[in-house]
Order: C-alpha cells, then structure tokens, then sequence
C-alpha cells in the first residue's frame, strides 16, 4: 500500500444510554484513500458525518466496524483497533488535526503554543520559537501579542494560532476541520498557500472546507459523505 | 525524542493483575488490570464510593488486596510483585522512585518544619548529608514549583493552599522518582489556583517524563494531564481508553452520564 490514509468500510454508530438508548447512526461504509501530497476533501450537508470521520480518522471517536488503516513509519497500523499507546504513538509522530477551535491551556504564551508540537518532537526551544514565529509572522499576529496566551484573543486570531501550531509540525498527514472558517480573504490565502507547500512536501491532507472557493483552491479530490449516509 | 521510540518498545512499569479489595460483603475494588508504562498519565475517575482511591491505595501497596497482584519495575530493571517486598524495600521505593500527592497537603508535609527541611528531609533519608547541596536542591524546586525562595525558612502552615499544594509536589520530585500517585491534587483549590497548579503539573510530568495515577473526580483535570482514563463504578473499572476518545466518545451509560453532567463554563 502506498496511500497514507485507507479507510475500509468504517462504521460508526453512537448510542445514547440517557435518551432511552436512541441509536444514532453516524456513518456507514466509509471507503476512501488519500496518497502522498493529496489534499482530499470531504463534501456534504451540516450533519452529513464529515467531521465524525476527521475524528475517526483520528482516533477520536472509536469505530464500531471496519478499518482506519494510517502509515506510521512505514508500517500500516489500523487504528479503529490500535492500542490507546499506538494511537497516541501515530499522534505525534504522524497524524496532526487542526481543528476548528483552539483549545489552549491556561498561562502559556501563544508562541510556546505554537512551538509545542516541535519541541515534543525534539527541536530546542529557540528554533521551534524561531519557527514559530515565522509562521504567525505570516499569518498576521502581531509580534506584540506572541508572549500572551491566546485566550483572550479573539475568534479569528485564535484560529490562526491554530492554524499556525497544525501546520508547523512536519507531520505526513494533516486533518483540518475548516481551517478557513473565520479568516478573512488574507489570511485565507496564507492558509491556501501553506496547504499547497505541504502538498509539496508530500503531506497526505483530509479537510473540510465550507468555502466553494477555498474547495477548488485546495481539493485534488473530493469525496462526497452523502454516500456513507448512516440513515437505514 | 529519543523518548518515542522507547515509548513503542519499552516495558511497562507497573501492572496490576485482578486487583479486588473487600470489606467484608463490601467489594471496594473488583477485578481490575492494567499496565502503566514510563511517562503515561493514566486518570481514574468516577464518584465519590466507586473505589478510586481504594484502587489507588491497593497500587501503592498501603493496602493490602484480597486478591490479585500489582507488579512494579525496580529501578534495576527487575519487576518484582509489591506485595513479596519487604517493609524495608517498601518504605525505600516509597523515599526514592514514587511520590504520592495527597489532596491535602497536611497529610503529605510536616507542617511545622520549614519548607527548606520539607524537601530536603527526601534526600537526606537516601543519604544525602551535605547541608549546601540539600539547601540549594531545596531552593532550585523551590523555584520550579514556582515558590518564591526568600520563602524558604518558613513552615508551610503559613502557606497558602496552594502554595502548600506545589511544596508538596516539590517534596514528591526532589529524588527524582519514576511514578507518581495522585489523589484529588486539585481538589480543595479554588479554580484560578487549580489552573496555575495543572499548567505547573502537566509541564513536570511531560519534561521528567512521569507515570502518574491520578485520582479526580473532575474531569477537565483528566482531560489537561492525562493521556488515558479509566472509568470506576461500583468497584469496577466500566470502561478505558485514551482520554479524548472517552470523553468525547463515552460507550457506557454511567460514563456518558458523568461527561454529560459537566456544567458548561
């Protein structure tokens, strides 16, 4: 196999104990494959199952049946049945998400949030803060706010924070839960930018994108969710 | 890190086998396994009664199990079964490679000695004897804990709590141990003290490259530090995963009424 990403019929139902036991089916059947420096993108309505894939792709959320199959270091590793170790393993040294909202702990500076994923993976302190400050340099934070935690920033230039700690780790596959959402027409095409060096670099990518016009910027392919609708 | 290859081949350094605990007709603990490998946080929640912290005495061989066997890696290499140790050997893995964090740190310090003594009193029971490099470690965790070392000659009892709660943990790493346990080290913090102390333990644990077993109740705690949780209820483990997967994707009633009842901030 030479796709980084082989879903195989994945399956994902949630059941919910609270509400009498409603099964609440997700997904259905879900097949698709993503090469080396593909950036695909999942397509359909609010609800259609999109992001529940990210997340399965993930590890997030646990399959019910089928398979996630993820090259890590040359080997495939299905991860709808890994180990939470071997996940966790696939996480940092393989797999980064980018998700919609920032999830940022308290007191740490935004650079340092930025770095973190690099000097996990073993960069010193001074270049992954180099680094990072390049990326948000790009991406328009103002060098004055780099030492405040990102916490009272507001939505747009959280996002970017974001964007910027997704895309500096040189991870082969990216996940990005719409990295455009709240970006202005700037700053969405550093984004487009950053999305086509990482197709250079050989990066495998599953997104989400609202935006028809970000899509076509960005898609190699796209595959629609409709057809893996749960729906009996 | 050279870290992350061990983390794939390594061995793990604690494992239970079957742990049970009755009082009794009262099963504190049932039937509960795991392994707990190096610089893994591993979260146990649940309520108040569903023997988390019996688990968590059972692991730390304070309590003796009605059955089963936990099983911990010496510092030698040698995995050696708790409970075959003597008191001797225990009390030194208690001095050396663990720490415990109790949730009140009255119970974890001497509260009349200063807090100078309440660090260095770890070292000087593994032999250290010289007063200059036991007071300098003292002040450097003294700094890392973020304790201000003019602070150094006072007795934690006139501490805050929080304070109290990082010296305790200062106390706990000074030897440099390989697996922490944690009981509600959060628990009677107000939340601003809370946020300042998690941020301060999740840096430790990842830079010393820590196994913990925590114990909370709370489950933003398991969620910012740990990296796998084990749902407890009535003695029983009911479900285990990695913490994201749990949380956002609870399979078992109990576990998907305790993540529906956190109140939204």
């Amino acid at each position: 196999m030479t796709a980084m990403i082989d879903i195989a019929d994945a399956n994902k139902t949630f059941t919910m104990h609270l509400q009498g036991g409603i099964e609440l089916p997700v997904v259905r059947g879900v097949t698709f494959h993503v090469d080396p420096g593909e950036c695909v993108v999942l397509s359909g309505p609010s609800g259609a199952g999109k992001s529940s894939i990210l997340k399965m792709i993930f590890g997030n959320y646990r399959c019910d049946s089928g398979r996630i199959g993820i090259r890590h270091r040359g080997e495939v590793i299905d991860l709808a049945t890994a180990e939470p170790r071997q996940v966790l393993n696939v996480r940092r040294a393989t797999i980064g998400y980018v998700s919609q909202f920032l999830r940022a702990v308290p007191r740490v500076a935004t650079i340092d949030v930025v770095a973190e994923p690099l000097i996990v993976n073993g960069m010193t302190r001074a270049d992954a803060q180099a680094r990072a400050g390049e990326l948000l340099h790009r991406l328009n934070i103002p060098e004055r706010l780099w030492q405040l935690p990102p916490a009272t920033f507001s939505g747009g230039e959280q996002q970017r924070v974001n964007i910027a700690r997704g895309f500096i780790s040189e991870l082969p596959i990216l996940l990005l839960d719409e990295p455009t959402a709240s970006l202005d027409a700037a700053n969405r095409a550093v984004v487009v930018a950053l999305v086509a060096e990482k197709k250079r670099q050989g990066v495998a990518m599953v997104a989400i994108v609202h935006d028809d016009e970000i899509r076509h910027l960005i898609a190699d392919r796209i595959v629609d969710v409709t057809s893996f609708a749960a729906a009996a | 890190m050279a870290d992350q290859d061990l983390l794939e081949t390594d061995q793990p350094l604690l494992v239970a086998e079957s742990l049970s605990k009755s009082y009794g007709r009262i099963a504190a603990c049932r039937d509960v396994s795991f392994s707990l490998y190096p610089g893994e946080v591993l979260a146990i929640v649940g309520e108040s009664g569903s023997g988390k912290s019996t688990l968590l005495q059972l692991l730390s061989g304070q309590l003796a199990a009605s059955g089963g066997q936990v099983s911990y890696r010496m510092r030698d290499g040698v995995t050696r079964d708790l409970a075959a140790l003597g008191e001797a050997e225990r009390r030194l893995l208690f001095r050396t490679d663990w720490g415990f964090v109790h949730q009140d740190p009255a119970q974890g310090l001497r509260m009349a000695v200063s807090a100078g003594a309440n660090v260095g009193e770890r070292l000087m029971a593994v032999g250290w004897n010289h007063y200059g490099r036991i007071r300098e470690s003292a002040s450097d965790w003294l700094t890392r804990v973020e304790i201000d070392v003019a602070r150094i000659d006072d007795a934690p009892r006139t501490y805050s709590g929080g304070m109290r709660q990082r010296l305790q943990i200062a106390r706990n790493l000074v030897t440099g141990p390989r697996l922490v346990f944690m009981d509600e080290p959060t628990g009677g913090l107000d939340v601003s003290v809370q946020a300042r102390l998690l941020d301060l333990l999740r840096n430790l644990v990842a830079e010393l490259h820590l196994a913990v077993v925590i114990v909370t109740h709370d489950l933003a705690v398991a969620r910012l530090l740990s990296h796998r949780v084990m749902v407890m209820k009535g003695g029983r483990v009911i479900e285990t995963g990695l913490t994201d997967q749990v949380l956002d994707d609870p399979r078992e009633p109990y576990s998907q009424l305790l993540v529906s009842s956190i109140l939204p901030p």
